[in-house]
């Protein structure tokens, strides 16, 4: 069954985030709050909270598989969305 | 260069106010992001894949050293120690802050450059012949014409919401390096029998989901008339554009349908209504900022190649491979027009450190007349170095590592950010210029493909413009695997044409060797000095289609 989490783009910085457990935005995979597809609802919502308290912009949410504990994104597009460029030139990427 | 009078840097340093103001709104919560994301696009700040990107305006791809300086300086300061010079001679930097962009448009109103019009559908930043002024044979010097229609169409209020956006390129030799005919206006300055000055005026071309060449709707504009030419096409356009449907907003889809003859039509009894009450060319103006790109203070340098630049051709092998394929003749004797290649092997094609743009900005202050051009196939040139200079440069740009001599050959590829940057790309195109830069490293065999332009798109918006190159690479999304059409015949100088589906798309895996296939049936079936573009001119996609079909 397709698991699903939801992602953003910090509005202060840009930075690719990810909602967390704890109801925050992290810019790492781990800790990100997984739902089943049909049950995305509290995901949604928190983000068009977090939107209007001007945290982050454009949340939407992307396909993952988890296993061992690893999330991944399915889509190549939010793999490198995550992952960073794959072409260098990306010295100094942080938090 | 030009330099800045009182109106315009009232106006930038007005614009940074009013952004410092709209972002600080912004993170108030006083504008939703709807209300903020067209005024941040208007000062060019994107949010693109992975966080905001700004695309700063480079008129005309000309740079004065203190401008690379800033360039640089912004990127390590406020980025992460680059910036990526575009097919449109503009520069991107792709880690930028929100909250620092105010500064950062401070820092560029502090050397007189902005982001206006780099976004938006509007018109956008101007194009030139980036050896404007220094190429022999010019009719007349593009950066004149290109600064007027700048200050023309720099937020014109009747042409701030045009139906998509619109790029105008100019040129002032018969001898396009400006890839005048893909550009919604193209401008090619000629001088009439009687030794007048006026432009070739071409309209409707463009990349994009839809290619075409524009059509030459006047023959010869004279000069006086330029401005009220340009606003009569833009009125037509503007009334008579699409905005039903974005994309066939373009001005290409309306000469299109409406047909170039009765465009043509439209234009001129424009025209006629208004030309007589409109903004024209006055004489005094056209001198006044002709006077800004008067030939720098040459030396009276002898004819013929200099001595010591001879001696260092035969000592010294790498210099001397360097020469032919990035040294371009000069108009005045005794100098050379030098191409500094943005595209090492493996490297980024358009990627500049800091560090590389400093040191280009103080070789252009010893040898250039303190003067940086920047090309639409994403490389730098110092336009005016003494030939004696010439050694000197290259061994400093040999320091920085760029000192590639590929301009126009193989490994000279011009690639969009792609997947890996940009938020509507559908696939990766910086990995398969890499990965075909390393195939193609040795110099000894790309001197002997000679002139080949690849150019790669990652979507069909074609920012790598692909359709006019010799071999075009569009990368598609095929259920979640990235997969390469290959075009081939494109082509951007004066005899532009629109490159031609090859066959089926192929693998992210198969492409590097598909283009090796395409490269080597060339040679196979070339005949003595013909270009690429030549031989698939004469013989037609069969036997590229041939061989690449029958290898996979």
């Amino acid at each position: 069954m397709t698991q699903q989490i939801h992602t953003a783009n910090r509005l202060g910085d840009g930075r690719v985030v990810f909602l967390t457990v704890a109801g925050t935005w992290s810019t790492g995979l781990a800790g990100a709050d997984i739902a089943a597809a049909a049950a995305v609802a509290h995901l949604e919502a928190k983000g068009r909270e977090d939107e209007a308290a001007r945290l982050v912009v454009g949340a939407y949410l992307i396909e993952v598989a988890e296993s061992d504990g690893i999330v991944e994104p399915l889509r190549l597009r939010e793999r490198i969305r995550t992952g960073g460029p794959t072409v260098g030139n990306d010295v100094g990427r942080a938090a | 260069m030009y330099v800045y009078d009182e109106i315009d840097q009232t106006l930038v340093d007005e614009r940074v106010a009013q952004f410092r103001d709209q972002m600080r709104r912004r993170v108030a919560g006083e504008l939703s992001e709807d209300e903020f994301r067209p005024l941040r696009l208007m000062n060019g700040l994107y949010l693109q894949l992975h966080a905001y990107m700004l695309r700063v305006a480079i008129p005309y791809g000309t740079l004065s050293s203190a401008q690379l300086r800033q360039l640089a300086t912004i990127g390590r300061r406020w980025d992460r120690g680059f910036g990526h010079f575009t097919t449109r001679q503009n520069l991107q930097y792709n880690w930028p802050k929100l909250e620092d962009t105010p500064d950062i448009l401070a820092a560029l109103a502090e050397v007189q450059m902005h982001a206006l019009q780099t976004s938006g559908n509007c018109i956008r930043n101007v194009t030139a012949d980036q050896y404007a002024g220094v190429a022999a044979g010019e009719a007349a010097d593009p950066r004149i014409y290109s600064e007027l229609i700048r200050q023309w169409s720099t937020l014109h209020p009747e042409f701030s919401f045009l139906p998509r956006k619109f790029k105008i390129a100019v040129t002032g030799c018969a001898d396009d390096r400006a890839a005048v005919k893909v550009h919604d206006i193209g401008l090619v300055a000629r001088r009439n029998v009687a030794g007048e000055l006026g432009f070739e005026v071409i309209v409707g071309g463009g990349l994009g989901r839809a290619p075409m060449i524009g059509h030459t709707v006047r023959a010869f504009l004279p000069e006086r008339h330029l401005l009220s030419y340009l606003e009569a096409i833009l009125r037509v356009y503007n009334r008579y554009g699409r905005r039903d449907n974005k994309f066939k907003a373009r001005i290409k889809i309306l000469v299109h349908e409406r047909g170039a003859a009765a465009f043509t039509a439209d234009v001129e009894a424009e025209w006629e209504a208004m030309r007589l009450d409109a903004v024209d060319l006055p004489p005094e103006e056209v001198a006044r900022v002709a006077a800004f790109f008067a030939p720098p203070p040459y030396e009276g340098l002898p004819g013929g190649e200099d001595r010591a630049l001879t001696a260092h051709r035969f000592e010294d092998r790498a210099f001397a491979q360097w020469l032919p394929t990035n040294v371009a003749a000069y108009k005045q004797q005794g100098y050379a027009i030098a191409n500094i290649s943005l595209k090492p092997e493996g490297g980024i094609p358009g990627d500049a450190t800091s560090e590389q743009m400093e040191a280009v900005a103080t070789l252009a202050d010893r040898s250039s007349f303190g003067e940086i051009r920047v090309t639409h196939a994403q490389n730098l040139v110092l336009p005016h170095v003494a030939q004696r200079d010439l050694h000197a440069v290259w061994q400093t740009l040999r320091a920085h590592d760029v000192t590639a001599s590929n301009l126009s050959l193989v490994s000279d590829i011009i690639a969009c950010p792609g997947l890996d940057y940009c938020a509507l790309a559908n696939a990766r195109s910086i990995p398969v210029a890499q990965r075909i830069l390393r195939r193609f490293a040795g110099l000894e065999r790309q001197h002997d493909i000679g002139e080949l332009g690849i150019k790669i798109s990652g979507c069909i918006n074609a920012c790598g413009h692909h359709h006019v190159g010799a071999i075009g690479i569009l990368g598609v999304d095929r259920k979640g695997e990235e997969y390469y059409q290959i075009t081939l015949g494109g082509h951007a100088g004066t005899d532009a044409s629109i490159g031609e589906i090859v066959g089926p798309a192929v693998s992210s895996e198969q492409v590097v060797d598909a283009i090796d296939t395409i490269v080597a049936t060339y040679v196979a079936q070339r005949r003595d000095g013909e270009r690429f573009i030549d031989t698939y001119r004469r013989v037609g996609k069969e036997p590229f289609k041939e061989s690449l079909y029958a290898t996979h």
